[in-house]
């Protein structure tokens, strides 16, 4: 077994060293002039030179390729935003957390209303709640997310307007709103621009975990009413298709020896269920929980662009159409990072669940 | 795997020989989900062909001038009130003065467009790649299945927006971008079921026969892996209308005023708190045909795969 995790693992680095190339290579590939997309269209040939040799733009290719592939692989540098002058890691720092919280959320709800969809029709086979349920699977798959987010937005905002069930429609905390970050509250005293201070400012930005643990319920009950609304528009995919996936595998789980035989030893029928079936039949719905991830990520641009929340994907798609390389290479090399971790995880999860798959 | 009567009884059935194609065909008509999927696509494609005699107006033209009219005015249905003096729309107006009922029928031309005509491509150009890469082999196989690998690490959404945004907006730009991000799904799985078939012995036979290279792998090992390419491909088609539709929402795929819905919703999503009929429309219409599509390709696996129907059908 650690063999083939080796092995997989070594096989992701040929792979992570072309997502660098490719993603430089779009990045250039992108028409348009970073100079006078970042000083205006007015830019006069001098100033645009000097901007050129600040950045590095007038270096042979090659050569802006191996500064680049050396800078992320020995010293985590993305370089600087064109537009706002900043270190793209910073900008990662501040965004990822949003996108990650979004992410993650939105799998919760998937999970914790798909599984136990699943199960009940499953038990209940062909019943009223099963045939709901299923119909309400192949609508989940084949919403867009962010239509679904805007009615929904409709629905909570305008007309539950004064209503206990308000919700906001845009934003991650109400303006005016402005969380004391941890390392502050418990008076670390980190210094800024060390990776210390780097990996605190970045699990602060985890809004959720940060009120958590400072005890900032105000915060709290913000985050969470703004949170609500798109993670419930970005679970429906996932949701619809674990929904699926547990009910089917329910059913293979359901049919076999070993529950037969624990029914006829008069195990009481919830714990046929539970114990015996529901565990069995888990492990292809974490398989496909684990591909759900990426295609979260995905969602979250649409999401993310429907609920005005300044995450991964609205700085991705912001920075792509306003040819700001720096941070369309940052955001993607984390973004396709993400996304190969995911599926290694994926991967070796099978092979945990099928030795053959270890021995190919 | 299961022991109950019917799977029991199922193949002592008198079978009479019959091509995979014909009993698939037999079967799908079985498929609940099937039926219900071709019953909305059969519908969509009805609406899409006569478009221009079942749409009040024109869809692109404005109203402005020729009626009396509110910017973005609720659709006006006599049936449920609105004053019969006043001209029926349906589904109301939008900020251009256009009857967004005409649009929606006109869009679903678009939509059907963009779905086969993406997946088209992605599955003629990756059974081509797929194909030689698995016909070839060696370092020929290594090197396109490690570049198929470097573009499914991307989400493929997003790739599609920076192909997007290196080839210019547009429409056409956008089926591309689809087409492309699909392309190594298909490619993949015509190497697999050209790696699994190409010893088998009547492709030996064949070849010892005498046929080329070019007849062996379009005569004999293509037709073999059809199904699952057909399969993939209807699935395929329903997440590419709904990843056009996307692309259109951000604005970088149809542009106004081609009656996209993906675009519609977009350029109004801003006004969904003040004329919401703006936005619930144009997303029914991607949600219903999406729908469809998802429907059929699971009826259709299914009845390709008899194993699996059984399972869904308990």
């Amino acid at each position: 077994m650690s063999k083939y995790i080796l092995r997989r693992i070594l096989l992701t680095i040929p792979v992570i060293l072309g997502i660098l190339v490719v993603t430089f290579v779009i990045a250039r590939a992108i028409p348009g002039d970073p100079c006078r997309s970042a000083l205006g269209e007015r830019a006069t040939e001098a100033a645009c030179n000097a901007f050129n040799a600040r950045m590095g733009l007038d270096k042979p290719m090659i050569v802006q390729l191996g500064i680049y592939m050396r800078e992320i692989l020995l010293h985590g540098n993305f370089g600087d935003s064109i537009r706002y002058s900043r270190p793209v890691s910073q900008m990662i720092i501040e965004r990822l957390p949003v996108t990650l919280e979004l992410g993650f959320s939105a799998l919760f709800i998937a999970v914790l209303v798909g599984v136990p969809m699943g199960v009940i029709s499953a038990v209940r086979r062909n019943s009223a709640v099963d045939v709901a349920t299923m119909v309400g699977a192949n609508i989940g798959v084949s919403m867009p997310v962010y239509w679904l987010g805007l009615m929904l937005a409709y629905v909570f905002a305008i007309l539950l307007k004064d209503t206990p069930f308000w919700l906001a429609p845009t934003g991650r905390l109400t303006a005016g709103i402005i969380p004391a970050s941890f390392y502050n509250v418990w008076g670390l005293g980190l210094t800024r621009g060390t990776s210390l201070y780097m990996v605190a400012d970045f699990l602060s930005n985890f809004v959720f975990f940060n009120a958590l643990i400072t005890g900032q319920w105000s915060v709290l009950v913000d985050a969470f009413r703004h949170m609500i609304l798109p993670a419930i528009a970005l679970s429906t995919i996932p949701l619809a298709i674990i929904a699926r996936i547990t009910r089917s595998s329910m059913l293979d789980v359901l049919g076999r020896e070993y529950v037969r035989a624990a029914r006829a030893k008069g195990v009481a029928e919830n714990l046929v269920i539970l114990k015996h079936a529901l565990r069995n039949a888990l492990l292809p719905v974490v398989t496909v929980i684990g591909i759900q991830v990426g295609t979260l990520f995905a969602g979250a641009v649409l999401t993310e662009t429907t609920f005005g929340l300044s995450g991964v994907g609205r700085a991705l798609f912001d920075a792509i159409t306003g040819r700001d390389y720096p941070i369309i290479q940052g955001f993607t090399v984390v973004v396709a990072l993400g996304y190969v971790i995911v599926n290694m995880v994926v991967d070796i999860s099978y092979a945990y669940i099928d030795p053959r798959i270890r021995l190919k | 795997m299961t022991t109950n009567v019917e799977t029991v009884i199922a193949p002592v059935e008198p079978q009479r020989s019959r091509s995979l194609a014909a009993l698939t065909w037999r079967r799908l008509f079985k498929q609940r989900n099937a039926v219900v999927g071709m019953i909305i696509l059969a519908f969509l494609t009805l609406v899409a062909v006569f478009a221009p005699w079942i749409a009040p107006y024109d869809p692109v033209q404005s109203l402005l001038g020729v009626e009396t009219l509110k910017e973005r005015e609720a659709p006006c249905i006599h049936l449920l009130g609105c004053p019969e003096d006043k001209p029926e729309h349906l589904m109301g107006i939008d900020a251009n003065y256009r009857d967004v009922y005409s649009r929606i029928i006109y869009g679903t031309r678009v939509s059907l467009f963009i779905g086969f005509s993406t997946i088209g491509m992605a599955v003629v150009v990756g059974a081509v790649i797929g194909a030689l890469s698995g016909y070839a082999g060696g370092w020929v196989d290594n090197l396109i299945m490690r570049l198929m690998d470097v573009v499914l690490a991307f989400p493929s959404f997003l790739l599609a927006i920076a192909i997007i945004t290196v080839i210019g907006r547009g429409l056409q730009n956008a089926l591309y971008a689809i087409a492309i991000v699909n392309i190594p799904v298909f490619a993949r799985l015509v190497r697999a079921s050209v790696l699994s078939i190409k010893e088998q012995e009547f492709v030996s036979a064949s070849r010892a026969l005498g046929a080329n290279w070019l007849r062996l792998l379009f005569v004999r090992i293509f037709p073999n892996a059809l199904p699952t390419l057909v399969v993939q491909a209807t699935l395929s088609i329903a997440a590419a209308i709904l990843e056009a539709a996307a692309l259109s929402f951000l604005g970088l795929g149809a542009q106004p005023p081609t009656p996209e819905w993906g675009t519609m919703l977009g350029s109004e999503r801003n006004q969904v708190f003040t004329a919401p009929h703006l936005v619930f429309f144009p997303g029914l219409a991607i949600m219903i045909t999406v729908l469809a599509f998802n429907l059929l390709g699971d009826g259709v696996r299914d009845a390709m795969d008899p194993r699996l129907a059984q399972v869904a059908k308990k």
